[in-house]
């Protein structure tokens, strides 16, 4: 289907033959599309909270339980330090904020192709929009641990500083985190079933190896390197940073790494989505 | 046929599909496994089998024009409006198009059973290809044709099958692109909204201007509809021209190919293969006794929920279904490599003389699909059992109704 505007009657022509090699990502289309990808987000959202008397609530318990389970394991239990005056109850959630957006969006992402095999085999679309949507679905659970944590914020009497306002900036790095990783999933999905029990046990794995129970100034210094690689480890120390301010500033050779993995994921997976996206059709 | 550039222009069309070998494995550790195979017990490649759906086509659509796609299964039809939508790439030679494509390869594509019917409106719009603004100025009439008003605020897992299907074709019926490329998707909903449906595509193709390729195995439909035909068989142009002789070259065609018993091996989705189906006898005489026999295999282990074999008119309307589900409704449980042989009988067959298209449809496991004209049923005419000649088997319909009848002259 091709949104050409109506007075483009036979003025666009469009040629279907096979292609060979690498393709690019095609910027304008994915703009045309625009609007049936805020409507899969939308429905994606819709959806979620539906015909569920607790979903709202469910979205603020989780995290509040998580929260209190990780502090009792790494502060009570553990002793883990922490740097700052802050309650451990707040740097723990400060980062399961942004491991809950990425861990659902992976996890929805990775499986959003095969899920929409009906529309894949029927209609026409950059299928790109379908794992971007997936991302973007726990948008709303994420807005409210924002609240919540807001709230504890205030409950704690802690200061505000002026590095929230680059909070978008790093909720922006989250995005594209879960996309990087979420493109290759929702793509090896499609080829290989199996993929969609791996992704589950990388979300598991990944809660304790990420900065979520912990604080990054707690891994000693010959782990540094390979912690690093971990693409959530620069998006979490971000976030600590905007909302607990400078005691919590990342350490930034190792924050440069992390984000320097993102970005590698991010284009080699859109660079695999692309080449796969010709079969998907026909091999789902 | 316009005097203008055509809108769709196809030349040397082909489609190629790769089965088995290193693809057929669709779990990482199957494929590891076997590229381990081949590395150390140099198991030997294997060249992956290839199906060509289509091969060398080419043909050429004018501007307003409606060109039917008719063909038997396996024939390439839905492939090529796949081709023509952008959802499959060809593998060789080239389309050119020339205008705002949609498709309707579907109905109800998107919709999503937890959202209202006015939510699923404006999904299913958005994702048949109208942007806000379009859905929203149709909104209404979309409502009053599929005659949902009351519900429009109920989630749709909530309405019967009819409701939910005159609502995805309202939606899908009211597309206004400049090519409409259409599948099969006449066949829904009952005798009264199938007359509506087919109306509305009246209108679609003879008012608008519209350019439209309708793929359908219901020649009426096709005859009303369409100016031209494109038949393919297993792939290929067979014939292209003017519809009722390409319609009356398909049947014929379908007349002489089988004697009444069908060696397929036609894939039913993924795990299944129709090996066999068999009416005796054919020819079988209107009121006479006749046996079927169905043979299905299965590949993979499959439950087969539900399985009916449907005989249809010359003209493609659904005479008879026989009902061959499993008696206790828990579908037959097949391993792989297991058969199902289905055999029964017909008491009495009640059709009046004339050829019959036989078709099945199967489901399994989320796997489902009609596979029409499987083979062809000659019917013919019992002798009459009294004095009076038959009328025409035109006049007499379809079906002969055993009744007796007492005459009385009164005053």
């Amino acid at each position: 289907m091709n949104h050409g505007t109506a007075e483009m009657t036979g003025c666009r022509e469009r040629v279907l033959r096979a292609r060979r090699g690498w393709l690019a990502l095609d910027w304008r289309e994915l703009w045309e599309y625009r609007e049936l990808f805020l409507f899969l987000a939308w429905r994606d959202i819709l959806v979620r909270y539906k015909q569920t008397y607790i979903g709202v609530a469910w979205a603020a318990l989780q995290p509040l339980l998580m929260m209190v389970i990780l502090t009792f394991i790494f502060r009570t239990l553990g002793k883990f330090p922490s740097p700052g005056t802050a309650p451990y109850e707040v740097v723990v959630f400060a980062g399961l904020m942004p491991w809950q957006f990425f861990s659902n969006a992976l996890t929805e992402c990775s499986g959003s192709l095969v899920a929409s095999e009906r529309m894949i085999t029927k209609v026409y679309f950059p299928r790109l929009i379908i794992p971007a949507s997936a991302v973007l679905s726990g948008g709303v659970d994420f807005l409210i641990a924002a609240l919540i944590l807001g709230a504890m914020m205030l409950g704690f009497g802690l200061d505000w500083h002026w590095q929230l306002l680059l909070l978008p900036l790093f909720f922006g790095a989250a995005v594209v985190a879960a996309l990087a990783v979420g493109l290759w999933a929702s793509a090896l999905n499609v080829r290989y079933r199996d993929v969609k029990y791996v992704v589950p046990f990388i979300v598991r794995m990944g809660l304790y190896v990420s900065p979520v129970g912990f604080v990054s100034s707690a891994v000693p210094e010959q782990w540094r390197f390979w912690y690093n690689l971990n693409p959530m480890v620069g998006v979490i120390d971000g976030f600590r940073w905007c909302v607990l301010g400078p005691a919590f500033e990342p350490y930034w050779p190792g924050f440069s790494v992390s984000m320097l993995v993102v970005l590698v994921l991010l284009v080699s997976g859109a660079m695999y989505f692309r080449q796969m996206e010709r079969t998907f059709a026909d091999v789902i | 046929m316009s005097q203008s550039k055509a809108i769709i222009s196809v030349s040397g069309l082909g489609k190629r599909y790769r089965l088995g070998g290193a693809l057929a494995h669709d779990t990482l550790r199957d494929h590891v496994t076997h590229l381990a195979g081949r590395l150390w017990r140099r198991t030997p490649r294997s060249a992956p089998a290839e199906l060509w759906a289509l091969r060398e086509v080419s043909f050429e659509v004018g501007a307003g024009e409606v060109l039917g796609i008719i063909g038997r299964n396996g024939a390439g039809k839905s492939t090529l409006l796949k081709v023509l939508s952008q959802i499959t790439e060809p593998t060789e030679g080239e389309v050119r198009v020339r205008g705002r494509l949609a498709s309707l390869l579907e109905v109800g594509t998107g919709f999503h059973p937890e959202l209202t019917g006015r939510e699923n409106i404006y999904l299913n719009g958005a994702i048949l290809g109208m942007n806000k603004a379009e859905i929203r100025r149709k909104f209404d009439e979309i409502v009053a044709f599929a005659e949902v008003e009351e519900f429009l605020d109920t989630p749709v897992k909530r309405y019967s099958s009819g409701m939910y299907v005159r609502l995805a074709f309202a939606v899908a019926a009211h597309l206004e692109p400049e090519i409409l490329l259409v599948d099969e998707v006449l066949a829904v909903g009952d005798a009264a909204f199938q007359e509506k449906c087919l109306g509305k595509m009246r209108e679609v193709t003879h008012g608008g201007g519209r350019t439209v390729l309708f793929v359908s195995h219901n020649m009426a439909a096709v005859q009303a509809l369409c100016g031209r035909a494109l038949w393919l068989n297993r792939g290929r142009v067979m014939g292209l021209g003017p519809v009722e002789e390409l319609v009356a070259r398909y049947l014929e065609d379908m007349r002489q190919r089988h004697d009444g018993q069908a060696e397929l091996g036609l894939a039913l989705g993924p795990s299944l293969v129709l090996q066999r189906v068999a009416l005796d006898p054919n020819p079988v005489v209107s009121g006479q006794e006749a046996r079927f026999e169905v043979v299905l295999e299965a590949r993979e282990p499959a439950r087969l929920t539900d399985f009916q074999l449907l005989i249809y008119s010359a003209l493609g309307v659904r005479v008879a279904m026989l009902d061959l589900r499993q008696i206790n409704g828990h579908g037959y449980m097949l391993e792989a490599g297991q058969k199902l042989v289905l055999n029964g009988g017909i008491r009495r067959l009640p059709l009046v003389e004339g050829d019959y298209r036989v078709g099945v449809f199967y489901s399994y496991q989320g796997h489902y699909a009609d596979v029409l004209d499987v083979l062809t049923w000659h019917v013919a005419a019992a002798a009459p059992t009294d004095g009076r000649v038959p009328y025409k088997p035109a006049y007499r319909g379809l079906v002969v109704l055993e009744h007796e009848v007492e005459a009385r002259v009164t005053s």
